[in-house]
């Protein structure tokens, strides 16, 4: 056991078999690229449209997309492009940390369940199962119309409603895991839980978490766009997709526009997403590697 | 099998202890008084208190808690902080048409979804299959409620098919059907993608199993394998899977209920959010809790009937 076989042999050879990955299944290079498109969109906003999401052209309001307002206005007369763009920046910052948090949490609460096993396993996992039975659009409707509407509140909301599929998914690995040869290794050379933990287990369920993570990316957005089309979302003037396919439900009869952009964009966002998680779970899992 | 099911009873018990402890500290984690958010920021002491008394804020917590458990078992979940209506037959009133809608959505899901899915898998890495993946795929990545408005522009307000709003004030048996088709669909739809999804791996499973291999070398016929045996033994995992997605239904009929402004549960929730009714949105809570618990022990229940195996854990 020497220091070479811990993280770092564990994070190169992750890297050759994502790469593996990648190459095994080409609609998650689609879903990589699509992704990174919108990724940057989000970031280049302010380059991309020179309109400010807030200012309101109350001369031109629902005009349809023209030169000057690529997709047209909404009923403020608020530059459709520029909402949403910087409504990218809110979804993926929400969606990011939100599932960043779960996945960190959830994944150590699997991971020690499964790790020490017996009542405390048992007892943790129960607890998992009932907040995962419970619909994710609900508590996080329940638990934002509580605390009220603002960034940090549906992070944590949306976050929490992801932690239990985390802990499900941490903890089986966990157990296989544990049952190797270098685990007892480890004990017999006196290794203590964290260390055993950190630097041999975690690293070698990290896999299946990070691809668990990308297609839970796709949810919490998602659940964000739902909570703001039901009217907990960040709360106005800031734009959010699902605020902006909120208020343009409102005009659907006459200007269509205003939701169809917005949706196409959540669509291409989370659709995105799926295609890159779906091919690179299909990619790492054992029973089906190799007969793609 | 009595083993199993009282195991599986008292689990259930537990369960809904526990999602309830949560939700009354949730509904009691409110920054601020809800008495005065109610009346509002001009009430005087006197109308806060009695409004306080009136929802049995000014008794200790414990005191709070135990009237609440008893409450939901009971179901008596007190009245609506804001029109005075018991909440229970306010939701007794909508409970039954969200619950046709989600009946309609899972038959049609299954219908659509099982013969999707094997399908799928018996023509795996064939055009048919690439297809009903990425088709599957995409019905995943739809929020319910962007699909909801996607299918209204085209088929109630385009083509002008259906009613654009599902007011629930239906004239006879055509009409109330009329008015039940696109929200079934929309759910139904996206309910298809996780079938199909589930059917085809359980039936690729099913497919590498040695009686499969078995049958075909004796010379069953391909249509007899996949049927006999394939199929069937497929289906035990749809179904243990089909019920843990029954809570994404109800999510996602909440969005649906929205948008075809038809009435059920969802709507409740949106109005008495905006009311800040949080009586309302308490029972509405104990509610979907009391159907998410006995969704899941109906689940265990048909697995274990279904698959011997289960019982003997």
């Amino acid at each position: 056991m020497s220091e070479g076989t811990g993280l770092g042999r564990a994070l190169r050879h992750h890297g050759r078999q994502l790469l593996r990955a990648f190459n095994s299944n080409k609609a998650s290079w689609v879903g990589l690229v699509l992704f990174l498109a919108v990724v940057a969109c989000a970031l280049l906003a302010p380059w991309i449209s020179s309109h400010d999401p807030a200012e309101q052209y109350m001369a031109s309001r629902l005009v349809p997309p023209s030169a000057e307002f690529l997709l047209g206005t909404d009923d403020f007369g608020r530059d459709i492009l520029a909402r949403l763009l910087y409504g990218a920046r809110l979804s993926l910052l929400i969606g990011i940390t939100a599932t960043v948090l779960a996945l960190v949490i959830g994944s150590l609460i699997g991971a020690l369940a499964g790790f020490y096993g017996g009542r405390f396993d048992l007892v943790i996992m129960q607890a998992m199962d009932v907040l995962l039975a419970f619909p994710s659009l609900i508590l996080g409707l329940l638990i934002v119309a509580m605390l009220g509407p603002s960034i940090t509140n549906l992070t944590i909301a949306i976050a929490l409603t992801a932690v239990p599929a985390f802990a499900r998914i941490a903890r089986s690995p966990t157990l296989v895991v544990k049952q190797r040869e270098f685990i007892l290794a480890g004990r017999t050379l006196g290794y203590g839980d964290v260390r055993l933990l950190g630097r041999h287990i975690l690293p070698n369920i990290a896999p299946e978490i990070l691809v668990m993570g990308s297609l839970w990316l796709g949810t919490t957005i998602r659940v964000e766009s739902s909570l703001a089309f039901i009217g907990l979302g960040v709360p106005p003037p800031t734009s959010t997709w699902g605020g902006m396919i909120r208020s343009g439900f409102e005009n659907i009869l006459d200007s269509p526009w205003l939701v169809l952009w917005p949706s196409l964009a959540i669509l291409i966002c989370i659709f995105s997403l799926n295609l890159l998680g779906d091919g690179l779970r299909d990619a790492i899992d054992p029973k089906l590697r190799g007969e793609g | 099998m009595h083993t199993y099911v009282v195991k599986r009873l008292l689990l259930s018990g537990i369960t809904l202890l526990a999602v309830l402890t949560l939700i009354f500290f949730i509904v009691r984690i409110v920054p601020g008084d809800p008495a005065r958010v109610v009346l509002g920021e001009q009430a005087t002491t006197q109308a806060i208190d009695a409004m306080r008394q009136r929802l049995g804020l000014d008794e200790p917590l414990v005191v709070q808690y135990w009237r609440f458990l008893r409450g939901a078992l009971v179901f008596d979940v007190g009245k609506s902080m804001v029109t005075g209506a018991p909440v229970l037959q306010v939701i007794g009133e909508v409970l039954p048409s969200t619950l046709e809608l989600s009946a309609a959505a899972l038959v049609l899901g299954c219908v659509i979804g099982i013969p999707l899915g094997i399908w799928s898998a018996v023509r795996r890495n064939r055009f048919a299959d690439y297809v009903i993946r990425v088709a599957s795929l995409l019905g995943l990545s739809f929020p319910a409620f962007v699909s909801a408005i996607l299918l209204l522009l085209a088929f109630a307000i385009s083509l002008r098919w259906f009613p654009v709003m599902s007011s629930g004030n239906s004239t006879g048996l055509a009409d109330h059907l009329r008015q039940l088709v696109l929200p079934a669909v929309n759910l139904a739809l996206i309910m298809a993608a996780y079938i199909t999804r589930v059917s085809r791996s359980a039936m690729l499973e099913i497919l590498r199993e040695d009686y499969m291999r078995t049958a075909i070398a004796k010379g069953v016929p391909p249509l007899a394998v996949v049927w006999r045996h394939g199929v069937r033994n497929a289906l035990i995992p749809v179904v243990t899977v089909t019920g843990l997605y029954l809570g994404i239904l109800i999510g996602n009929s909440v969005l649906t209920e929205i948008v075809f402004n038809r009435p059920g549960l969802g709507k409740l929730i949106v109005g008495s959010l905006a009311q800040r009714d949080y009586t309302m949105l308490q029972g509405l809570m104990v509610a979907y809790t009391m159907i998410v618990v006995a969704i899941n022990l109906m689940t265990d229940l048909t697995y274990g009937f279904i698959d011997p195996r289960v019982r003997y854990e």
